[in-house]
């Protein structure tokens, strides 16, 4: 039985001037849990009715499009509003003048403003606030060492124990770029949890939903296999199906779904695919994790220890394959070479 | 009035503008960017095999062709040569990347400019006309009237808009088989790829691109009928946009038995490239050398928030052939952000001033791109290289061999050489590109299928990184020429610079006082909205500029105010004559 969702309609308002790529964006227009035109068309019955307000797909441009933005931020949008940053969030404060990052002109200055000032204007009204993306939420690689906007995420800009007016931590959705349907499913649930159909989003520590980032990359790697028998591809061997750790892969440490989901329809991904996985959903990326290139210290040792077990529990099987690999002996033609052939006519004629 | 941000572009970029509404045209334009992020600056130090991880952030929608540009630079600064079916497999990669952006920003961002709700708003008359005006191809992509390929465009409504989202999807599965994840790939390497090569990785990319073949014989007459039309239904409508033939192209998709990434013959592998790297100069074939491309580089300043980098020492002085490489050389260049107030008669953006050095004239470019295809298939088809049975340069034209699918025969399409670089085609050769790069994919299929059926099956090299180098990548990003070059010293980045195709048409004044190509481009566009000034939606403005296809994040804004009149022009704040020091 279909029911009115507690809150009939809610707005999305997308702010990409964050210090970011826009990736995180096209990410979610590839998404297909649902597609984002079929959410916008009412594919899942009980949702709140969406209206998404976002610079790379809106009909309108310029003022037009700002203006639901400039009605949160006074706090008179007329509909409870979804807030997602895209990018990380510069330090304006470290300089003398000007702006890292803006997004529209204020008319009495004919200066840009800001997206700070953005953000500190339309957090107090959002009904919920998500960080979409590494840069969002945690800074991600526009704030590497030696950066000059001194920029962070959002969890750094806002406190990690902000809540929202619905009482709502924030939400981090991190990712490098974020996996499109993460993204798509974490706004399905928020407009779940309007609908009064979900309880609270469940978070850890560092605000990610722990259904999607509970389980390291390794632990969903199709290619652990090869890591449990300590067979390992070396640096002219990028390409072989082997597991890649010592090329540089962190996935044994590293909280990802993607070596399990692909990247999207299942197809894709990092290590299962051949590619290293270099953290980007972690709060330490990228620096804790540079070079990329190098074996990850931690992963020396394993791979040491697992050595024995490895090539013993790889020669064994290698054994029993052989012998797996061989049919059963009696079938083949030569007169009486049968499994059991009285049993079977038996069974027959019985029928 | 001002319209900031720009929305349906990827990125952030402003255009201010003055109007003069008496004649009906664009008196002046401004290009400006509102983000600064620092790439430059925090890659030094760095180690150079993270170069193509870190730089594919840069954009995010061709991330991966920053990627692939920086493997490139790698290769050639370790001095190494990829196994010809890793080429085989990026230029795979990438030759997707091209068919799912294109497909992307041509029909739900660019198209939503041709739509119906859209042209209702600013020129009914246009929309009464589509109405009663039958579509040539209508046997084909199968709408009747031009009206009905502009209500099939209708965002989140139309028929085609949504087909062309599920398509830009299925692009993006190929892609995703070749480097691992969109955007931003996980298995490109210096030397190779990661990705696992098998009958399964390659029939997986075939069965979508024969569904792509099929779409681009309905979409590219479907996309010739809309903009024909609109010549026919705006008389002069060729004069939108345009601007002096100018156009760069870098080539893309390397040829890997030709390819050596060694810098002293370059000139020679960059030819083979199944795109023909070039500079056109009004009309003219001026080079198809990446040597030559990259002696010419200059990046002025004159109107961007940065210091100047004259008295730093030069980090190279001659390439490998002797050659002297100019202080204002990206492998030379030092950025220093000085983030300021913005100011038109001054400074105004976070983007410098590509050029490129005509060293029979001495003067430096505004180059543009053209939005990536129109450079790309004007100097292809200028240059005569390319004939891989798919695709063919005849010299005026590139043709282009769509084969048999389901239900269409087989086709030959053909881009001419149009009389104009503007709005109309810059859009026009998109979609073309789009079956370009189709059509070249069912190439570097074959070549890929030859070497796994014997048994060629090496995709990477080992190397190690060398404590002094220097190397370039040159590349075509989805919208236009990208390069990378990076400095090794001590093993370390010592400098990096990319250069992507929005800094080149988005650039500002540079300090000779030559507007961008943005700013030209809009400059003296006559306007056919139908709209007063109090309701102008200024669509011919932002046609032109999304026919750019803008990758900065960008907004603009149009100066309606007291400037209607022509008069107004010799505001101080807009019309002053710069002076040829301002960017010091």
């Amino acid at each position: 039985m279909q029911h009115r969702p507690e809150v009939p309609a809610v707005e999305i308002l997308w702010i990409t001037a964050g210090l970011g790529c826009d990736g995180d964006s096209i990410s979610f227009t590839a998404a297909t849990q649902p597609t984002i035109e079929d959410l916008l068309r009412g594919a899942i019955p009980g949702l709140p009715e969406v209206t998404l307000r976002h610079p790379v797909l809106a009909f309108q441009t310029g003022e037009e499009f700002l203006l639901p933005f400039h009605q949160a931020a006074l706090g008179k949008l007329d509909k409870p509003f979804v807030l997602v940053v895209e990018g990380s969030i510069p330090n304006e404060n470290n300089k003398e003048a000007g702006y890292w990052a803006a997004l529209g002109t204020d008319p009495a200055t004919g200066q840009p403003i800001t997206t700070c000032e953005w953000i500190d204007r339309l957090v107090p009204h959002a009904w919920a606030v998500v960080a979409c993306g590494t840069c969002a939420t945690y800074g991600g690689i526009h704030a590497m060492q030696g950066n000059p906007t001194g920029c962070m995420g959002l969890a750094d800009y806002l406190g990690w124990d902000w809540r929202s007016s619905a009482d709502i931590p924030l939400v981090c959705v991190p990712g490098c770029p974020v996996q499109p349907d993460n993204f798509m499913e974490v706004v399905v649930y928020l407009l779940n949890q309007a609908a009064g159909k979900y309880p609270m989003i469940p978070l850890d520590q560092q605000l990610r939903p722990t259904w999607l980032f509970g389980n390291t990359v390794h632990e969903g790697c199709d290619r652990g296999g090869y890591y449990e028998q300590a067979d390992f591809a070396g640096h002219h061997e990028a390409g072989s199906p082997k597991c890649i750790v010592k090329l540089g892969c962190w996935g044994p440490v590293v909280q990802c779904n993607v070596g399990k989901r692909g990247w999207m329809n299942g197809i894709g991904g990092c290590p299962n695919v051949g590619g290293v996985c270099i953290g980007c959903t972690m709060p330490g990326f990228p620096d804790k994790f540079m070079p990329f290139l190098e074996e990850p210290p931690g992963a020396q040792l394993s791979t040491t220890a697992v050595v024995m077990y490895g090539k013993t529990v790889r020669a064994l099987r290698s054994f029993t394959r052989a012998s797996l690999n061989r049919e059963p002996e009696w079938r083949q033609t030569k007169n009486g070479s049968t499994s059991h052939p009285l049993e079977t006519e038996t069974q027959l004629s019985g029928r | 009035m001002s319209w900031d941000p720009i929305t349906r572009i990827v990125g952030s970029l402003g255009i201010y503008t003055k109007i003069d509404f008496a004649a009906r045209r664009v008196a002046e334009c401004y290009s400006t960017s509102s983000i600064f992020r620092g790439y430059s600056v925090f890659m030094k130090g760095k180690d150079p095999r993270d170069a193509h991880f870190i730089t594919s952030r840069i954009c995010g929608i061709c991330g991966d062709n920053h990627a692939t540009c920086a493997c490139y630079a790698q290769n050639m600064a370790f001095g190494i040569q990829p196994p010809p079916l890793a080429e085989w497999i990026i230029n795979l990669g990438e030759a997707a990347e091209y068919m799912f952006d294109h497909n992307l920003y041509q029909d739900n961002l660019v198209g939503v400019d041709f739509c119906e709700q859209m042209v209702r708003q600013t020129n009914p008359s246009v929309l009464a006309r589509a109405e009663r005006t039958p579509a040539p191809h209508a046997g084909l992509h199968g709408y009747r009237t031009i009206a009905d390929i502009m209500r099939s465009l209708n965002p989140f409504e139309g028929g085609f808009y949504l087909k062309c989202l599920e398509m830009s999807r299925l692009t993006r599965e190929m892609f995703c088989l070749m480097e691992g994840r969109h955007v931003h790939p996980s298995t490109l390497y210096p030397g190779g790829v990661g990705t696992v090569p098998s009958v399964q990785l390659f029939n997986d990319y075939l069965v979508r691109l024969l569904k792509y073949v099929e779409f681009m014989k309905r979409v590219v007459p479907l996309h010739d009928d809309l903009f024909d039309f609109f010549y026919e239904a705006l008389p002069g409508y060729e004069e939108v946009g345009r601007r002096r033939i100018l156009l760069g192209c870098w080539g893309s998709f390397n040829d890997p038995e030709a390819c050596t990434y060694k810098y002293e013959t370059m000139a020679d592998w960059g030819r083979k490239m199944y795109v023909t790297p070039g500079v056109v100069v009004d009309g003219k074939l001026v080079t198809t050398s990446l040597l030559d491309i990259n002696l010419g580089l200059r990046i002025c300043l004159g109107s961007s928030f940065y210091d100047d980098w004259q008295h730093t020492e030069p980090f190279v002085t001659q390439d490998p052939l002797g050659n002297p490489i100019d202080k204002r050389h990206p492998w030379n260049q030092t950025t220093t952000p000085r983030p300021q107030k913005r100011d038109f008669n001054g400074r105004y953006t976070w983007v410098m001033s590509p050029r490129w050095h005509d060293s029979r004239t001495g003067e430096n470019l505004a180059l543009d791109t053209g939005g990536g295809p129109l450079a790309r298939l004007w100097t292809t088809a200028l240059a005569q290289q390319v004939d891989i049975g798919y695709v063919k340069s005849t010299g005026t034209s590139v043709k282009i061999y769509l084969p048999k699918t389901v239900k269409l025969p087989e086709v030959e399409l053909e881009w001419k050489i149009p009389r104009w670089s503007n709005t109309l085609e810059r859009d026009r050769a998109r979609t073309y590109f789009q079956a370009y790069a189709a059509a070249a994919a069912l190439y570097f299929l074959e070549r890929a299928l030859e070497c796994l059926h014997a048994g060629k099956l090496e995709t990477s090299v080992d190397y190690s990184v060398p404590s002094d180098a220097i190397g370039c990548g040159f590349h075509e990003a989805v919208r236009g020429v990208l390069s990378h070059h990076v400095v090794i010293r001590d093993g370390k980045i010592a400098n990096y610079h990319p250069y992507p195709p929005t800094c080149w048409n988005a650039s500002p004044r540079d300090s000779a006082g030559i507007p961008g190509p943005y700013e030209d481009a809009v400059q003296n566009t006559p306007l056919f909205e139908e709209n007063d000034a109090d309701h102008f939606k200024g669509i011919d403005i932002l046609r032109t500029v999304r026919s750019f296809d803008p990758c900065l994040p960008c907004g603009v804004h149009m100066y309606l105010g007291p400037g209607q009149e022509l008069s107004v022009q010799h505001n101080p704040r807009f019309g002053a004559p710069r002076p040829a020091d301002a960017g010091g």
